[in-house]
């Protein structure tokens, strides 16, 4: 699950990890009280306006701003809330911005050099244990630093069985450059961070940057936190972070149906059980000349509740233009599905894209023949290589 | 020969009286694996599909000398039965349970270091040697005893590509269902290694998918080491970058983890890649010619 750069600070700063002062505005009047309360608790005078989407790169995209006055934090609020950011991680038409993060500003003036670090938490998953890697060279694109400078690139390893140890957070602090409060800082700064990762059950912290203030002082300046999705029963509070309006409408009403549907470009939707056969599905979808509209899951239960639902959700993609839906029968009978595809079908009225149906495994003829004999007009195959055929000729 | 689970597996379930583990326990023993009892905590003592129930494992090891355990527990116990089964002194664990956190895993994976134990999945559809033992959910009747070993990150893919190589008449050894998740307890090489060793199997059918390194890992190693044609498909080709497709595993993260770098570095290594899920019985029928 993605968190919002202020929801991941919230969970950083729950267990020490220092962040700016900041609050969360939904329009211009409040960023201006936001930026107030922020002038009283640190006395700052110039405020970060940071618009929250649900994706990096908007600091080069308009969504992050240094404001003077209070009136540039008015100014700058109300530009970015209602607009669309297009950032390089999000599509070609943006993500709405419906809130913005008035921060303390962090770069202010002061005796030593402003610097910015980059420091991310995550799985190794060929060693299968949770990995810190940073680099003295932060704010940039961290692929692009590694492509430039792969020694800048340190990494940490964490024994799951002590965790993160203190020679390790030395390590880094002198890895990074730092000495006298710096480098203090830094050690308690590692260690609340993995500390914040372990105990909410991150997948992914990305600090890009971490800054070193003129006073010494180590802030995470933003934060990208992934939580692990098997793991969130156990963090309710994570859970209600969770925020609707930055995902795909259709795949939200997909998950109150537990199907598990992600939305692509592509003209023809398909419905099958099993991750891996649904994505050598979409694959073959690609190969038979057309492109994949969807991922979609059914799961082990494809009776005809469930298709009925898949259907639905499928059809609410305009540029769907035919349907393969792909089954293969285990403890599931085909023969069951077939009657679910049939029900559903009826239910469901004017179907007008053309359903190619490929059921194999248990009861895989008496399914064909009782699809045949519904009189629907769907495609049936058996065999894979038939299923790829009659995609093609359905497009063609 | 076959690898890991043969007739004289002696197999108990954990969480032997929930729905899945019943279901499931009872396509095993009707499929003719030698099941001898299972684990529910507070339910020993009393009987199951005419099998004795224990609490705990060892218990369970020492009533029915028990050497593989397959687990059906939810996924927030799950960590803790996999561990239990190893310090009980089970030898093959299959873990069926899909969505433990990635942090459970974590610690599982440092904990079996100590024991004499190998971990199959989670997240999978379980092992089976054809005729001889089905220790896991996949439906029996599609296996023919043959002579191909089957690797794979998935479920009904797998079984697509079992029931291909049953029709093409090859049939199988023993088809390793590793796990769709990030941490497998076995992983492609490991399994690939054990099916190489095997003098029964004479093909090897990798079935990879977007995210991790895994398949390459096992590449570079069948470059150097391999004895017998090795044919692979990777799944999600036309898998979008950073979301995670069903598998909590398959995930794209960088340019290394694509279907098609993944593909590029199996063929570079000598193995067959077939594009098409399609061509797996056919192709693999040409290669064993």
């Amino acid at each position: 699950m993605n968190l919002h750069e202020f929801q991941g600070k919230s969970i950083l700063k729950k267990y020490g990890v220092s962040v700016p002062e900041g609050i969360v505005a939904f329009n211009a009047k409040e960023a201006v009280e936001a930026a107030k309360i922020m002038e009283k608790r640190t006395g700052t005078q110039r405020w970060a306006v940071k618009a929250q989407i649900h994706a990096g790169g908007r600091g080069k995209s308009g969504g992050v701003k240094i404001a003077k006055s209070l009136e540039e934090v008015e100014t700058y609020a109300a530009q970015m809330i209602g607009m669309k950011l297009i950032t390089p991680q999000t599509s070609a038409e943006g993500k709405l911005v419906r809130k913005v993060l008035i921060e303390q500003n962090i770069y202010y003036p002061g005796e030593e050099p402003i610097q910015e670090f980059y420091m991310s938490i995550l799985l190794n998953r060929q060693r299968g244990r949770t990995m810190l890697m940073y680099s003295p060279r932060g704010g940039m694109d961290i692929e692009a630093v590694a492509l430039e400078t792969p020694e800048q690139i340190f990494t940490e390893e964490i024994d799951p069985r002590v965790g993160i140890q203190d020679f390790q957070c030395r390590r880094i602090a002198f890895n990074l450059g730092l000495s006298g409060e710096a480098y203090k800082q830094m050690l308690h700064f590692v260690k609340s961070l993995y500390q914040a990762y372990q105990g909410s059950d991150a997948s992914l912290f990305e600090i890009n940057p971490v800054i070193k203030a003129s006073d010494g002082k180590i802030f995470a300046a933003d934060a990208k936190v992934v939580i692990d999705n098997s793991a969130l029963f156990r963090h309710p509070d994570i859970v209600e972070m969770r925020d609707l309006d930055e995902e795909d409408p259709i795949e939200v009403e997909a998950g109150n149906y537990k199907l598990n549907y992600i939305k692509l470009d592509g003209n023809v939707g398909c419905m099958v059980n099993g991750a891996g056969l649904a994505m050598a599905t979409m694959d073959m979808i690609k190969m038979s000349g057309g492109a994949p509209a969807n991922f979609l899951d059914v799961g082990g239960t494809a009776d005809a509740k469930r298709v009925e639902q898949a259907f639905r959700i499928i059809l609410k993609d305009p540029n769907v233009k035919a349907i393969l839906i792909n089954i293969f029968g285990g403890i599931v009978r085909c023969d069951r599905v077939a009657q679910g595809i049939v029900d559903a079908y009826k239910n469901i009225g004017q179907i007008k894209v053309p359903i190619i149906v490929r059921l194999q495994g248990t009861n895989a003829k008496e399914a064909s023949e009782l699809i045949q004999k519904s009189g629907l007009k769907v495609l049936t195959a058996i065999e894979l290589q038939e299923a790829a055929n009659l995609v093609n000729k359905v497009l063609h | 020969m076959s690898v890991l689970v043969d007739k004289n597996s002696r197999v108990i379930v954990q969480g032997f009286t929930g729905n899945e583990g019943t279901f499931h326990a009872m396509q095993m023993i009707e499929y003719g694996t030698n099941v001898v009892g299972g684990v529910t905590p507070g339910k020993g003592g009393n009987y199951h599909l005419n099998r004795p129930i224990f609490n705990t494992v060892k218990e369970a090891i020492k009533a029915t000398s028990a050497n593989v355990s397959v687990i059906f527990v939810p996924p927030a116990f799950a960590a803790d039965a996999i561990m239990e089964a190893a310090e009980g002194g089970i030898n093959l664990i299959v873990c069926i349970t899909e969505g433990i956190p990635v942090q459970d895993m974590i610690r599982v994976k440092e904990y079996l270091k100590a024991f004499d134990c190998r971990l199959i999945g989670p997240n999978c559809p379980g092992v089976i040697t054809p005729e001889e033992a089905k220790v896991g959910i996949m439906p029996g009747f599609i296996h023919k005893r043959g002579v191909v070993g089957i690797v794979s990150r998935s479920g009904t893919l797998t079984y697509e590509a079992v029931d291909q190589l049953t029709k093409v008449g090859l049939g199988q050894t023993t088809a390793i269902g590793i796990g769709g998740d990030p941490i497998p307890g076995t992983s492609i090489l490991e399994a690939v290694q054990l099916l190489m060793n095997d003098d029964e199997t004479k093909g090897i059918v990798i079935i990879g998918e977007i995210g991790g390194t895994m398949e390459a890992e096992a590449a570079y190693w069948i470059k150097d080491h391999g004895t017998k044609p090795v044919l692979a498909f990777i799944a999600g080709s036309t898998a979008p970058k950073g979301r995670t497709m069903g598998h909590a595993g398959a995930i794209i993260g960088g340019k290394d983890d694509t279907a098609s770098a993944k593909k590029a570095i199996l063929n570079q290594c000598g193995i067959h890649v077939i594009d098409s899920p399609a061509e797996i019985g056919s192709k693999m029928l040409e290669l064993l010619a």
